[in-house]
């Protein structure tokens, strides 16, 4: 038996392993091994067959940042011509739409904006909440730390703030690697691992469910791909306050730092890995918006739970030139076709529909 | 499916039969069945990935035939409908010059475009850029073409074969069982005539690929007829270089809702093709039909081809195939390789022209 093979038992066993095991493993186990793997840990942790999915939209706020990742293709500075900021009408516009199909929540993400404070999410949140029935999941914990820096506040004292006016989930956007060395070379300004790390513990000691992502297929080595999954790891034993981990592919047009993104099967091995390596977390969504309907649907058997959103609206990825777009429709085709029961739920997983 | 048993019986020369290609198709399996799909395909192949540069040549896409699955075909006088001169075409082809090996030429059943067009532009395609294969036409506009010239498949094949055609594309077969195909393409050559004019090509040692078109209305029991029907001629004539599942693209064509491809589906018809066609050397993830990132998985499910750097392809992406129109050769290379595969650049015929060991 091979070191991965032997690997591979341990954790089919669902004994846990350490760093140095899950970097062996990642480095030698072939895709179709990881996947046989995954699928029999996702099997045990969700016997019912259930894939699920909500439905929401992306709403980017606005795409004035000041951290300006070199990853990044959505951002603008201040003063470009294509720089926006929406009104709080456009934003309700946007909601209704959600709302009348069948959407439960937002996701409300944007840049750092150097003009805006806490006063803005407090007028618009409370302006959300007092026209709609939707879940706010919204704001990275980088913008948390940009907002509670431009107002003046301590971080839990920005949360409670932000919780008293509706939002009530947060994103694990921002993630990235979480290895500092990597965040220097691809996003040099944004806050690094120790910052993530305090805003989403901080976040999930006062009760806000949060996810955690990770965007691979940059610069990162194996290594970093396994400690990024290590410390979310740690994170997770603290409050188990992750609902979910994404993993999702790095996309380099229109973007400063370009190179080539990460192909088919290295994306598949990482979903697969994070299954194995990720002994705490229930649920693994699939990235159709990065990967495609045809790979988000293998990605189900390759350790996957989730299926993401049904994102009416997505700009971030789109910026980069990916224009994957899947209707409801053919979400739940993709996941009945392979062989499980679609479902709706909401931001906690909690399901509200099937199909 | 006891796969090792299996893997032992298929190593050592015995063939899969049809109720156990059909058991493979329904099996949730997939990794045991993607991984012997691999290993058979690694027995034949090592682990070579082969590519090829290729130019795709669409002279037009006026059809009589009007396939209800096909997104591609139009009327004469329709909008959209076009028809390239043997010069257009030429123009097209001398800017390829030095950098492929191959032309693809496929188009539709049009009245004007007969044995003399053709012959045409396959002599002047090989004075005007030498070197290159030609593969063109597939078994269906062959038995147009016999039968607007009033002259038998094999007088036409022997006039195109002498005018400069090396290979024909293994297109239009779709799914030969009659009761689906009379669904699905009722104008079409039925599935024995495809097969008498492959076989007649191969005879006259006219060297072709095959294809199944699935993912429309056929059950599992009617593609493993069709590969069936392929392994039989295929064991007699030895003349088919090459089988390529193409995935049926909903989008834009009449046949059925629009729904995405199934990704899985995909997945286990590339495994069970390598598993069932023993006989074939080769099978081919087609990427422009599956996207690039799917094709690479199958390379870890029993495809050893990408097919290649298509220089414009009009087919799939008027049927909404979602892929990029072409890949680079730096690109398909690193694909291949990120498998864990060894990528090589092919001609027509399976001769290596690059290595990158």
């Amino acid at each position: 038996m091979g070191a991965a093979e032997k690997i591979l038992k341990k954790a089919e066993k669902g004994i846990r392993l350490t760093t140095e095991e899950g970097v062996e493993l990642f480095k030698s186990a072939d895709l179709l091994s990881l996947g046989r793997a995954a699928d029999g840990i996702r099997r045990r942790l969700h016997p019912s067959g259930v894939v699920s999915f909500v439905i929401d939209r992306n709403i980017n706020y606005t795409n004035i940042c000041v951290n300006q990742c070199r990853f990044c293709a959505f951002y603008r500075k201040e003063g470009d011509p294509e720089a926006y900021i929406l009104s709080d009408e456009e934003i309700y516009a946007k909601i209704r739409e959600t709302v009348k199909l069948g959407g439960t929540q937002i996701l409300i993400q944007g840049g750092l904006h150097p003009g805006l404070d806490i006063t803005y999410y407090e007028r618009l949140f409370s302006g959300i909440k007092k026209r709609f029935t939707i879940g706010i999941h919204g704001l990275s914990p980088a913008e948390i730390k940009h907002i509670a820096k431009s107002s003046g506040l301590s971080l839990n004292d920005t949360l409670i703030k932000l919780r008293e006016h509706g939002l009530d989930s947060i994103p694990g956007g921002g993630a990235e690697i979480l290895v500092d060395a990597v965040r220097g070379r691809v996003s040099p300004k944004k806050i690094g691992y120790k910052e993530w790390r305090e805003v989403m513990l901080a976040a999930q000691s006062l009760g806000f469910p949060t996810s955690a992502t990770m965007m691979f297929g940059s610069v990162e080595t194996s290594e970093d791909i396994v400690l990024h999954m290590a410390r979310l790891r740690d994170m997770q034993d603290i409050h188990g306050g992750f609902t979910a981990f994404i993993p999702w592919t790095y996309q380099p047009g229109n973007t400063e730092l370009g190179g080539e993104t990460a192909t088919g099967v290295e994306y598949l091995r990482v979903l697969a890995f994070s299954r194995i390596f990720l002994s705490n977390f229930i649920n693994i969504q699939a990235s159709w918006v990065t990967q495609g309907a045809q790979m988000a649907q293998l990605s189900l058997r390759f350790g996957a739970n989730d299926f993401g959103s049904t994102m009416l609206e997505e700009n971030v990825v789109a910026a980069t030139g990916i224009k994957n777009r899947l209707s409801l429709e053919d979400i739940i085709f993709l996941i009945k076709d392979a062989g499980f029961t679609p479902a709706q739920r909401d931001t906690k997983y909690s399901i509200l529909k099937r199909f | 499916m006891e796969f090792k048993e299996l893997k032992k019986r298929l190593s050592s020369g015995g063939r899969l039969t049809e109720n156990e290609a059909v058991e493979l198709f329904n099996s949730d399996d997939i990794f045991s069945l993607g991984a012997l799909a691999d290993y058979i395909a690694e027995k034949k192949n090592k682990k070579r990935v082969n590519f090829i540069k290729n130019m795709h040549i669409n002279p037009g896409n006026i059809c009589i035939n009007r396939c209800r699955f096909c997104a591609f075909s139009r009327n004469k006088g329709e909008k959209g409908a076009y028809a390239f001169s043997v010069k257009e075409m030429l123009d097209k082809a001398k800017t390829a010059k030095g950098k492929i090996s191959e032309f693809h030429i496929v188009g539709g059943l049009n009245p004007e475009m007969g044995l003399d067009f053709y012959r045409e532009l396959f002599m002047r395609l090989k004075k005007a850029v030498p070197g290159v294969n030609i593969k063109a036409l597939t078994a269906v506009e062959i038995d147009y073409i016999s039968k607007i010239s009033g002259m038998r498949i094999k007088n036409v094949l022997e006039l195109l074969r002498d005018a400069g055609l090396d290979s024909m594309p293994g297109g239009g077969a779709e799914i030969f069982r009659g009761r689906v195909r009379n669904r699905l393409c009722p104008e079409k050559i039925p599935g024995s005539r495809w097969l008498h004019i492959m076989e007649t090509a191969h005879n006259l040692g006219i060297k072709t690929t095959a294809t199944m078109l699935f993912g429309h209305l056929e059950s599992y029991r009617d593609r493993v007829d069709h590969l069936r029907r392929l392994r039989a001629l295929q064991d007699k004539t030895g003349g088919f270089l090459a089988f390529i599942p193409l995935p049926f693209q909903p989008k834009n064509s009449e046949i059925r809702a629009s729904h995405p491809v199934s990704g899985l589906d995909i997945f286990k018809t590339i495994a069970v093709s390598r598993l069932y066609l023993d006989n074939f050397d080769h099978i081919k993830a087609y990427w422009i039909m599956t996207g690039e990132k799917l094709a690479q998985t199958c390379l870890r499910a029993g495809a050893d081809d990408l097919d290649g750097t298509v220089i414009e392809e009009k087919i799939s992406h008027m049927a909404g195939a979602d892929s990029k129109e072409y890949l680079t050769e730096g690109e398909i290379v690193s694909i291949i390789r990120k498998a864990g595969k060894i990528p090589v650049e092919r001609d027509t015929f399976y001769k290596r022209l690059k290595v990158w060991s």
